[in-house]
């Protein structure tokens, strides 16, 4: 049924329509009408956040948590230019967000006008698509089509420009039965001559594994499902990229932890030697494959991914299935099941004493210390104090993110919140803060570093504005570890501008949002310092204070192979420089 | 630029060039800023573009046509046609350089200025590639070519000691023969 309202008024009644309970946002002049309309009914929440960068990872935090589209709504030129390292970071990560700018009345674009930004132009290049409404006729289509490209095939980000003139304009609105882009049609079942070669190959092989990636995580919880069957119909081993964790569970038997520049010794080690990779909705990127032409020489490699750019892309595969990972998740468990497929027994006993070797190396083992706070003890006992609760993860970028990944171990998608492919600090608080909204009664932590979360600090008061429970967990090493790392491997230990001074005092900044603040640094202490963070019913700031100059290992150095990592043991053995190891062209890499 | 370097900034074996030169036929929906994002891949991504044309080529369906002529190695085509057929408003991207048998046809504007003897033979040379005058002064010519690309090189370079002084080329637009559409 057809109404007459408001460009304004359609917007909030298209959101109704998508189901859209929550949006992030911060006004101004151009999306004026658009608040207007939002004052005047209940449906949708709005979270005011308290700069545009944290309403995109707030919206990104929701999307990640829910699997629903993630809103934001800003204004016209400051305000859009601030969401956009928001928007690239969900490009980037395949977010669906769904992002409504305000733009300066149409007779007025191209004059230079007050708050006026080429939106569109800026953000052609980190969105998966972008409009600019020149008419209230195209308003009704534009804003649905917008959340069905938001979300299908591969997600992303979409920006809607909406000029002012047009949010006043006059017209009708009807819920199209029947979205769909007229061009835009992603294919979401695999070819099933393909699949059905995939089973043969994975029948035959001798030292397979697993490699999924975040796009099991977007196709949804039945992915996950379905990828956790399969690994057990197979027993092959399993490893997963950062964006990847909690597809399969990290208790799970076949579990290798994760792969890539500081992925364990197992799981890179089992990627480089094994015959068959099966890679389920990852994107082979540079911080998982270390120098390309060492990885992984003697495999086979089956890639499966609903962007067909994604396979061949940066690692020629023998077999590319282009289709949604559940999908083709589900034929494939079919298929092995129907043709009573059996893996390799022998072969895969060979190769499972092969990994149990590995593993027993411990990658992930540190030297714990009784007088101060080892920051992987620190991410270790918080996930041992919260692991039985409904607990949610974001973080900010860095060290601390790496030992996150390494020590919180995650059964289930859709917990943890990292910024991936963009590598974006400040996005933990404004995420945290996106998750808790979406999740009123979990726990929800934002693990933290002292440099990161001073990027989006401001979104403290939004946290207290709307009573959201996050808990921020800072490793406080008072330096930018990562950057620090990298001047110390590379750098000869000049560490410029990467020491964190004049910080804040953390509990007094927390006091002063309104928040609890909480400092601890001592080991013996720090289990009752984090309960009292996780009972406490209001957002609190735990500056957990841990070692300065803490490396992050296992890692492969820039410009070298899986099989060439680095170990903790082999960094304190006398005589041996890091720096050294990492050769000229690796240093030029990021 | 190095096509094998755009791709990843890994795989760059020094001095390794099997750069390919394809035509690729990109069909759009011709919607403001369509080829604004096409240029933008290409540009963003470090491809090449040697050639670019674009026209509406089905006004009721507002579709478009974009011919793009390309240099790179044989995988980085295959990411290049991938890698548009991502932008939401394309419909479809042919490799007509893989599906073979194109046909390619340019048009130039030639401005040639001379007299006496440089003269008749810009002329002469003009009839012999069924060159068409389309304006003519008592010191100057401008031919209007139609051709392939290679053909118009030619002439081109005929034109340069004979008083070329000015060249305007549409860029490449192709079509695959035979009676099936892409």
């Amino acid at each position: 049924m057809s109404k007459q309202m408001t460009g304004a008024a359609m917007v909030v009644e298209a959101l109704k329509d998508q189901g859209v309970e929550t949006i992030f946002g911060y006004p101004g002049g151009a999306v004026l009408p658009i608040y207007d309309a939002l004052f005047q009914q209940n449906f949708v929440q709005h979270v005011l956040v308290r700069h545009e960068q944290g309403a995109a990872h707030a919206a990104e935090g929701y999307a990640r948590s829910t699997g629903k589209v993630g809103v934001l709504l800003v204004t016209s030129g400051p305000g859009a230019t601030n969401a956009i390292t928001g928007l690239t970071d969900a490009l980037l990560d395949s977010i669906p967000l769904v992002c409504i700018t305000g733009q300066v009345p149409t007779h007025l674009i191209g004059s230079d006008a007050f708050q006026e930004c080429d939106t569109v132009g800026i953000t052609r290049h980190c969105t998966k698509h972008n409009y600019l409404v020149r008419s209230i006729e195209d308003l009704p289509r534009i804003l649905h089509e917008a959340f069905y490209v938001a979300r299908s095939g591969r997600p992303g980000p979409v920006v809607i420009d909406l000029p002012k003139d047009v949010q006043f304009a006059s017209g009708m609105y009807a819920f199209p039965k029947n979205v769909q882009h007229r061009t835009y049609q992603p294919k979401l079942k695999g070819d099933m001559d393909q699949v059905r070669l995939a089973v043969e190959m994975m029948a035959a092989a001798k030292k397979p594994v697993f490699y999924s990636g975040g796009g099991v995580i977007n196709s949804g919880p039945a992915a996950s499902e379905l990828l956790r069957e399969l690994v057990a119909l197979t027993n092959f081993p399993i490893t997963s990229t950062l964006m990847g964790l909690g597809a399969y569970p990290a208790s799970g038997k076949n579990w290798l932890g994760m792969l890539g520049m500081h992925g364990t010794y197992e799981a890179n080690n089992a990627m480089h030697d094994c015959d068959l990779m099966i890679a389920v909705g990852s994107r082979f990127d540079d911080r998982i494959t270390g120098r390309l032409d060492a990885f992984s020489p003697g495999s086979k490699k089956i890639h499966i991914d609903i962007d067909p750019s994604s396979i061949n892309k940066n690692v020629k595969v023998d077999l590319g299935i282009v289709g949604d990972c559940g999908h083709v998740l589900e034929d494939m468990v079919r298929l092995w099941r129907a043709s009573a497929k059996k893996s390799d027994e022998q072969a895969l006993g060979e190769w499972w004493d092969q990994i149990d070797e590995w593993r027993a190396r411990k990658s992930l083992a540190y030297r714990n210390s009784k007088e101060v706070i080892k920051p992987q003890y620190a991410v270790q006992r918080l996930y041992e104090l919260t692991k039985d609760r409904n607990s949610y993860i974001t973080t900010e970028v860095g060290q601390h993110q790496m030992w996150a990944a390494q020590f919180y171990h995650f059964e289930e998608p859709n917990r943890w919140m990292t910024s991936g492919g963009l590598g974006t600090m400040g996005y933990g608080l404004p995420a945290a803060i996106g998750v808790q909204m979406a999740h009123p009664d979990a726990l929800v932590i934002d693990i933290a570093g002292e440099a990161s979360i001073l990027m989006n600090i401001q979104e403290m008061s939004t946290a207290k504005q709307y009573r959201l429970p996050v808990k921020i967990f800072i490793l406080n090493n008072e330096y930018m570890g990562m950057v620090r790392q990298w001047q110390e491997l590379l750098h000869g230990g000049r560490y410029s501008n990467s020491y964190s001074e004049a910080l804040p005092d953390f509990v007094k900044l927390a006091e002063a949002y309104g928040a609890k603040g909480i400092r601890c640094d001592d080991p013996a202490k720090l289990d009752a310092a984090i309960m009292e963070m996780v009972e406490y019913p209001g957002p609190v700031i735990f500056d957990c204070v841990v070692a300065k100059e803490e490396n992050c290992f296992p890692m492969i150095p820039s410009g070298k192979a899986h099989n060439e990592m680095i170990l903790m043991e082999l960094s304190d053995d006398a005589g041996v420089e890091i720096g050294s190891i990492i050769d000229e062209k690796g240093k030029m890499l990021v | 630029m190095n096509a094998i370097a755009a791709l990843s900034p890994y795989s760059s074996p020094a001095g390794k060039t099997n750069n390919e030169r394809h035509t690729l036929s990109v069909l759009v929906d011709n919607e403001p800023g369509v080829l604004a994002r096409v240029v933008g891949l290409f540009s963003g991504r470090g491809y090449n573009i040697e050639s670019l044309t674009v026209a509406e080529v089905a006004h009721v369906e507002r579709w478009s046509r974009i011919t793009i002529v390309t240099t790179g190695s044989p995988e980085a085509i295959e990411q290049i046609s991938h890698q548009l057929e991502r932008i939401v408003p394309i419909h479809k991207v042919t490799d007509l350089t893989v599906r073979g048998r194109a046909i390619e046809r340019e048009l130039a504007m030639i401005k040639v200025r001379g007299r006496g003897e440089s003269r008749v033979e810009a002329l002469r040379l003009g009839e012999a590639f069924k060159a068409k005058v389309i304006d003519a002064t008592l010191e100057s010519f401008i031919f209007e070519l139609t051709g392939a690309p290679d053909k118009i090189d030619d002439f081109v370079n005929l034109m340069r000691p004979l008083g070329l002084v000015e060249l305007s080329r549409t860029g490449v637009a192709a079509i695959a023969r035979g009676p099936d559409a892409v």
